[in-house]
């Protein structure tokens, strides 16, 4: 019975948030992996096109629920995020043909387009806090819970609740369908193998007639797309701040960077990394460990390695780790 | 024509100076940050009074008392500071009605209020830290120390059957202050904190700060934070997590914002916030009802009375000089030693000059019972709030 607790306390306070948060960080480092891999360059603009992305959404499910209309147990969000990858898609394609477009022409180095990304994160992060402003937006409806804690603690008789809130659910399916899309994307469809040519070779891919304009613009669309979703489904299982958007830039890099920067598997794996990596330095295992040993041996503190508050610091440490003794990343992606 | 335009108006200026004049009030509360949702009271509340000392046309020889607005942000106390500062310098107020959370208006208080010389009167700032922090004399508060909402609240989590609480914190002076006085009081009446927990504001996520609060344990969590923040935060991942499922709020988590975003989940949760059932109370939600304010919100009456024990202050000293008005306040507030002062409620103001001008010692009650002990602050009077149906209810009074 005690080792049933223990693992339904990890289930409930480690494992589910943490798989939660690891495919909203890997699809996140998805979208940054994608840019490098086949623009060259690290798109800080990243979190706010997220934001971005999200925003529209938002608007959208607020302009979706005064008519009435929604998905009934599953959030409304869903409904307006087509729309939001679109409205998202036209923004980032805007800004490449007016900011980007210059640098690529120019031939310009990966370090000054990096700084130019930087710039395009302000505008963003500025047009997003002008239409919806600073504060929290919370938007998520629907069903709240898949499993209601209350009601596992009442059927089980477990001392310990599990709870699975449906945005939860919704993130970890929502991540595994766009990584198999992707994934096939990339493999099978005629476009996608362009892109990975473009990616492992720009000079060889513009002879064989690749038409470089098409595959940039393409690329622009689907990391739109996975940032767009990546951000609504963050927002819709904690909530939506401009600014938390825009903090998320850090785990993101982190995890592309740990999986290896251009790999796709890497980004995916990285996220899972980073987010695990976090929830389990700064958990307090001492529920856990009490179930688990006898009554004598029943620890005192918290058994906790880090304070929450250093969340952040846990992947900046993995990410110095892994630029020391792995510079590649775990899947080797391209080395700057 | 230009000089004798001049000419009057200088003249006009100097003779209306010795008659009637203009006093600037500053409003100094956090219109935008962590209680953003209860400052529009706050404000009206003190305005409330200015305007019934104004309108009652027999303030000073029918002077009128004007409010100026300013905003210290709650959080940040460089903001704050630089409104307080906007207030005194430039718009010459007399007294400052605020600041409205601890850190900020200690900070206010260092760095504007004594150097320049002017009072403050708070009516929401209620950190222990406050009690002991130099003040020249110029600051009070009509909100009580959290050292008071410490034992009330021990006192109730002991009725209600509690023996362990786990407890967390919004990380500043406010928050840290309060849960170190309810720690405390429970502690010593025999109750166990199993954790005593700072969480930061402003964070999407709190999923990992309740794992840890839910791995202390404890039969409730009480939550010394801000409804528009952190605390709320902490709340949707306790309640989503289901590591807890009542809460203790104290009066930083009281408002109706906090039932209307958490929903159903808060019923049964609890807490207590300074306010009392005093004659004055009613007399006073009447008249913001009037206004179209709710005189029930947080800290309102506290502002109602701090402007206007400000105003009757001056009139008892008859000078807007704080230097010199700042030592009515005490005397205003609780009347003679004796008891003999009458008693004067919202909406008497007017009366209360009178009875100044002939000399007649008064006891100022006001919305909240006013009585101010040690270095100036309430005594303290909480009303008990129980969260039924989606709603803030008041249970009782101590």
């Amino acid at each position: 019975m005690d080792i049933l607790n223990a693992l339904v306390a990890f289930l409930n306070f480690v494992f589910i948030p943490g798989l939660a948060y690891g495919a909203q960080l890997a699809l996140g480092a998805l979208g940054v992996t994608l840019i490098y891999g086949i623009l060259r360059f690290s798109n800080f603009a990243h979190g706010d096109t997220m934001a971005f992305g999200t925003m529209v959404t938002i608007l959208l499910t607020w302009a979706f629920q005064s008519a009435g209309i929604g998905l009934g147990p599953l959030p409304t969000a869903l409904l307006a995020l087509p729309f939001g990858i679109a409205a998202t898609a036209a923004f980032v394609l805007a800004t490449d043909r007016m900011v980007y477009r210059f640098y690529r022409r120019q031939k310009a180095t990966p370090t000054l387009v990096v700084i130019v990304s930087l710039g395009v994160m302000f505008v963003m992060n500025g047009i997003v806090r002008l239409i919806i402003g600073v504060e929290d937006q919370n938007f998520a409806d629907g069903a709240r819970f898949l499993i209601n804690p209350q009601e596992f603690k009442a059927a089980t008789g477990l001392a310990e609740p599990l709870a699975i809130k449906t945005t939860q659910a919704v993130t970890v399916v929502a991540a595994v369908v766009v990584v198999a899309l992707l994934f096939w994307f990339l493999q099978k469809t005629r476009t996608g193998k362009s892109m990975r040519a473009f990616s492992d070779n720009e000079d060889l891919a513009l002879l064989s007639g690749i038409n470089p304009d098409r595959v940039v613009a393409v690329t622009w669309i689907i990391a739109a797309g996975i940032a767009t979703i990546a951000g609504v489904l963050y927002g819709l299982d904690k909530t939506f701040k401009p600014f938390t958007y825009f903090q998320l830039l850090l785990p993101i890099f982190a995890a592309a960077i740990v999986g290896g920067l251009g790999s796709p598997l890497g980004a995916i794996a990285g996220g899972f990394v980073i987010a695990f990596s976090e929830v389990m330095l700064t958990n307090a295992w001492k529920k856990i460990v009490t179930y688990l040993v006898p009554e004598s041996m029943a620890p005192d503190g918290l058994v906790q390695l880090l304070s929450t508050d250093y969340k952040f610091a846990v992947s900046f440490t993995i990410l110095i780790i892994v630029l020391l003794f792995m510079p590649t990343g775990l899947f080797k992606g391209k080395s700057l | 024509m230009k000089k004798l335009l001049l000419a009057t108006v200088a003249t006009a200026a100097l003779t209306g100076a010795g008659l009637a004049e203009e006093v600037k009030i500053g409003v100094l509360t956090g219109f935008t940050g962590g209680i953003e949702s209860l400052a529009p009271t706050i404000a009206a509340g003190s305005e409330l009074a200015l305007k019934e000392l104004s309108d009652s046309g027999k303030f000073m020889g029918g002077s009128t008392l004007v409010p100026v607005r300013g905003d210290d942000t709650c959080g940040d106390s460089a903001a704050g500071t630089a409104a307080a500062e906007r207030l005194v310098t430039s718009d010459q107020v007399k007294g400052i009605v605020g600041g409205s959370c601890s850190g900020v208006t200690g900070a206010v208080l260092q760095n504007v209020a004594r150097p320049n010389g002017v009072v403050m009167i708070s009516p929401s700032a209620t950190s222990p830290a406050l009690t002991t922090a130099e003040d020249d004399g110029l600051f009070f508060r009509t909100a009580p120390s959290d050292a008071r909402e410490g034992e009330v609240m021990a006192e109730l989590l002991l009725e209600k059957g509690m023996k362990s609480i786990a407890l967390t914190y919004t990380n500043n002076d406010y928050g840290k202050g309060l849960a170190e006085s309810i720690a405390n009081a429970f502690t010593a009446k025999g109750g166990t904190v199993t954790i005593n927990a700072a969480h930061e504001d402003g964070k999407a996520d709190y999923s990992a700060e309740v794992a840890a609060l839910a791995s202390a344990g404890g039969d409730m969590l009480v939550v010394a934070g801000y409804l528009d923040q952190g605390g709320k935060g902490i709340i949707q991942a306790a309640l989503d997590t289901g590591a807890f499922s009542t809460f203790g709020l104290p009066g930083g988590m009281i408002g109706d914002s906090l039932p209307q975003a958490i929903g159903a989940g808060l019923d049964g949760s609890w807490g207590q916030i300074a306010g009392s059932d005093s004659q004055g109370a009613a007399m006073f939600e009447e008249q913001m009802k009037a206004n179209g304010f709710d005189g029930t919100s947080a800290y309102s009456p506290e502002a109602y009375d701090a402007a206007a024990l400000i105003g009757l202050a001056m009139a008892a000293a008859n000078s807007t000089d704080p230097k010199v008005y700042k030592d009515k306040v005490m005397e205003i507030a609780n009347g003679p030693a004796d008891g003999s002062g009458e008693k004067i409620y919202p909406g008497e103001l007017g009366k209360a000059l009178d009875l100044i001008a002939a000399g007649t010692p008064i006891d100022f009650e006001g919305a909240t019972a006013v009585t101010l002990i040690g270095p100036g602050e309430s005594a303290g009077r909480y009303r008990v709030i129980e969260v039924k149906g989606g709603k803030n209810e008041t249970v009782g009074f101590r």
